[in-house]
């Protein structure tokens, strides 16, 4: 008994080192051919299904595809009517007239009224209970329903970048409980969640699209989003079959999915930095935060995380935002050991200091970041400290709470509009969550608000880009590469200059009369 | 407490019989001490040293183990990766036997309602696994090595527990102890200098045990990523990050997944070497 006990233990090393290497490189693709369904595979949960109440990135490129706004972003980034057909703007901007499309219908089958219209968008703008669920329509001096088919909005004052908001989600007037009973109009329409495991969404057959009036009707019957945690699995979940689809693998999952699959490549469409608590010691001191930045190798960074293949960002732009987008910015910090640590000394801090950069354990990239960041950092004496946390305590003590000294994420855009990167900046933004304030920002980024001129306008924004490149808000690093791999079974992943996942793009391969 | 050296490695069993799963277990155990010790005295690389121009260089002589996605040296943090391991191993077994043997005695010699009390508490920390009992107190307290040390500890304290305490039963009752009363020894007296000598065999068995399992329970942890906290390598917390890079590198895994399995089977054959002889009587 006792002989075969230790043999025992022998055998099953020898085996669970062999099933490592076997499970790596066996697997040759479920040889499926239904493609009446697809399972995506995603990170992270969503944090909440209910449109208004959500603030992370991977809910919204989801919730895309069941709910619509007035108007709503295209793959070129232009923002198209949805339930709206068509609106006018009167010459200040200050005034936006809807008219709604014919035959658009919640998930329940009910028609879409102007004062749906009117109960979604008060609801976002009702700042009665503390901040307002969309900040951005306190600037909104009423909202009217002035027929059934007419939704009339005034502004307080001109804003000719308020369009790009009303991509807010249209819910019904009479429903509740968004969170548990989501109801919308987009092309599909929910069936079930399990919190942590997945989401099932299928076809809505009463769609207004039809592929011809700017709406796409969905290609594929029933999807299912299966929430994988352990990134080390994705790869060998695609390959088994138990997934079809992944949103944004890291360069080398993607090159190693091999025959059988189809690999699309975009960019994540956000800004990689490592972002500091402004208002927190050492890094109130604009110094210290410049000598972290020259003290910075991106290269190193981009090469350990992304072979490479990033774009590097030096201010809270990424580059699919092309009218806004500086390039330049990047070189504003050039590695400098010297100066950072010159910069170190002047602020008081000639021995280097201590602190902790949290960041989320589920994004390796992050993770890999920090650990370069960590190497880079010793050069001038500073001492970083990595502390993995679980997403949704990254999302609470982080975003939320605001008690971290540094972070390493990416933060993305909601609108295509440039205040959907530059507004979190301003000294009393709700979701300024580095607590960034300087009065000549602020100053700025309000005159570009009120500006009305376009050229002008672009002109005060990037002036606002140059501000948080000058300050060194963060340590701005890079737009990572993004990578969705999915089964040669499907076709037609098409990215966004928006964190979105479109699928109603997805179709079966060779299904031509589907184009 | 004496416990007779040259009893532990001894060879041969009573009957003559060489015990090779002692000398194995001596072996693989000491080819693993020796890496570690060099790894600590004079690591080939500095293990945080990042050359990405270099990464996934395959294995060679200048790399052993080829370099990890970093352009680090794998065979150096292997090194190191493996003291880490062993100072939480070590760590974890330390708290786990102090926690046990001060329960297990306290329950085993006096019995009664502290008895009770004691094991039903004891009881309900055995119903968890003992990974996932750490989980939640790393998640409580945050991840980092003495934390997990703790927490992996904490976890290791009921098997140890039961085990003393049974062994305490076993000999409260014995005439040796009954002389020893006689002859007016105390309470501490009797539990430390007649009870737990009788009680080390068994106890040296299990630790090596222990050290095994605490050993796979770090590699488990930090493969959840709220183990040891990068860059500072841990075998499971590099076989984690290997992962993701098994087809393209497969050497990375194959370092600290060697070592770990050398590590646990020396500990493995040392612990049966041991309980072999026992069995024998060499230790009496």
């Amino acid at each position: 008994m006792k002989k075969l006990r230790g043999y025992a233990v022998l055998i099953l090393m020898i085996l669970s080192a062999g099933a490592v290497v076997l499970s790596g490189c066996g697997a040759g693709g479920r040889q499926g051919t239904d493609t009446s369904s697809i399972t995506v595979g995603v990170a992270n949960d969503i944090d909440s299904m209910d449109p208004n109440k959500t603030v992370s990135a991977g809910t919204r490129e989801l919730l895309f595809n069941v709910y619509e706004g007035l108007v709503k972003p295209d793959s070129d980034g232009n923002l198209v009517p949805a339930v709206a057909s068509a609106y006018t703007v009167n010459e200040d901007a200050s005034i936006y007239t809807f008219t709604l499309r014919d035959g658009v219908t919640f998930h329940d089958g009910t028609p879409v009224t102007a004062d749906d219209v009117v109960y979604s968008i008060e609801r976002c703008a009702d700042a009665s209970s503390g901040n307002p669920l969309a900040p951005a329509f306190s600037s909104i001096a009423s909202v009217e329903a002035a027929d059934e088919k007419t939704v009339v909005i005034t502004l307080h004052e001109g804003d000719s970048e308020f369009l790009s908001y009303l991509t807010t989600a249209v819910v019904p007037k009479n429903g509740s409980d968004y969170e548990n009973h989501p109801i919308g109009t987009g092309p599909y329409r929910f069936v079930s969640r399990t919190p942590g495991d997945n989401i099932v969404l299928e076809k809505y057959d009463g769609y207004w699209g039809d592929g011809t009036n700017g709406g796409n009707p969905a290609q594929i019957a029933s999807v299912t989003v299966k929430i994988v945690t352990n990134a080390d699995t994705i790869v060998t979940n695609l390959k088994g079959g138990s997934i079809d689809l992944f949103l944004h693998l890291n360069s080398t999952q993607a090159s190693q999915l091999g025959d059988g699959f189809t690999v699309a490549e975009g960019t994540m469409n956000l800004v990689q930095a490592l972002y500091l608590n402004n208002a927190e010691k050492p890094f109130d001191d604009v110094r210290v935060r410049q000598a972290l930045c020259f003290a910075m190798e991106r290269t190193q960074i981009m090469e350990a995380v992304s072979d490479g293949g990033g774009t590097a960002l030096g201010s809270s732009v990424y580059p699919a935002y092309r009218k806004y987008f500086m390039p330049s910015l990047a070189d504003a910090y050039p590695t400098d050991t010297e100066k950072a640590k010159q910069l170190l000394s002047e602020a008081g801090y000639p021995d280097g200091f201590r602190f902790t950069i949290t960041v989320p354990s589920n994004y390796r990239q992050h993770v890999d970041t920090a650990t370069v960041l960590k190497e880079e950092f010793k050069k001038i004496g500073v001492t970083a400290d990595i502390e993995q946390v679980e997403w949704e305590t990254w999302l609470s003590d982080v975003y939320q709470n605001r008690s971290f000294s540094a972070t390493v994420i990416g933060v993305d855009a909601g609108t295509l509009s440039a205040t959907a990167l530059l507004g979190r900046f301003e000294s009393s933004a709700e979701n300024n969550f580095i607590n960034y304030s300087n009065a000549d920002y602020d100053k700025t980024y309000a005159e570009a608000l009120a500006e009305t001129d376009d050229e002008a306008k672009t002109a005060l924004f990037m002036r606002c880009e140059e501000i948080l490149s000058e300050d060194a808000a963060n340590v701005y690093i890079q737009d990572l590469p993004d990578f969705v791999g999915y089964s040669s079974r499907f076709t037609g992943y098409r990215f966004y200059p928006l964190y979105v996942c479109d699928l109603t793009m997805i179709r079966p391969a060779g299904d031509a009369a589907a184009q | 407490m004496v416990i007779d050296m040259t009893g532990i490695l001894n060879w041969k069993t009573e009957s003559g019989k060489t015990n090779w799963y002692l000398v194995l277990g001596t072996g693989i155990t000491g080819f693993v001490l020796s890496l570690i010790f060099i790894g600590l005295l004079h690591p080939p690389y500095d293990i945080e040293a990042m050359d990405t121009a270099h990464k996934f260089a395959g294995g060679s002589l200048r790399h052993l183990f080829g370099t990890d996605n970093f352009g680090r040296d794998v065979f150096s943090r292997v090194l190191a990766g493996g003291f880490t391991t062993m100072k939480i191993a070590a760590g974890t077994v330390a708290v786990g036997l102090l926690g046990g043997v001060l329960i297990g005695a306290v329950t085993g010699y006096f019995g009664g309602l502290t008895d009770e009390l004691l094991m039903r508490i004891n009881d309900t920390l055995f119903a968890f696994p003992s990974v996932l009992l750490a989980l939640v107190i790393v998640s409580l307290f945050g991840s980092g090595t003495s934390h997990v040390i703790w927490a992996l500890g904490i976890a290791f304290v009921p098997s140890f527990a039961r085990m003393v305490r049974s062994e305490f039963l076993r000999y409260k009752n014995s005439d040796f102890i009954a002389g020893a009363k006689l002859q007016g020894a105390g309470a501490l007296r009797i539990m430390t200098h007649h009870i737990l000598p009788n009680a080390a065999p068994v106890l040296m068995s299990s630790v090596m045990i222990g050290f095994n399992n605490a050993v796979l329970a770090e590699a488990g942890l930090s493969y959840l990523g709220i183990g040891v906290q990068p860059p500072e390598p841990s075998l499971g917390s590099m076989l984690s990050e290997a992962q993701s890079y098994l087809v393209s590198a497969p050497l990375y895994a194959a370092g600290p997944g060697l070592m770990i399995i050398f590590m646990v089977l020396g500990f493995s054959l040392l612990a049966e070497g041991m309980s072999r002889e026992q069995l024998s009587g060499a230790w009496f």
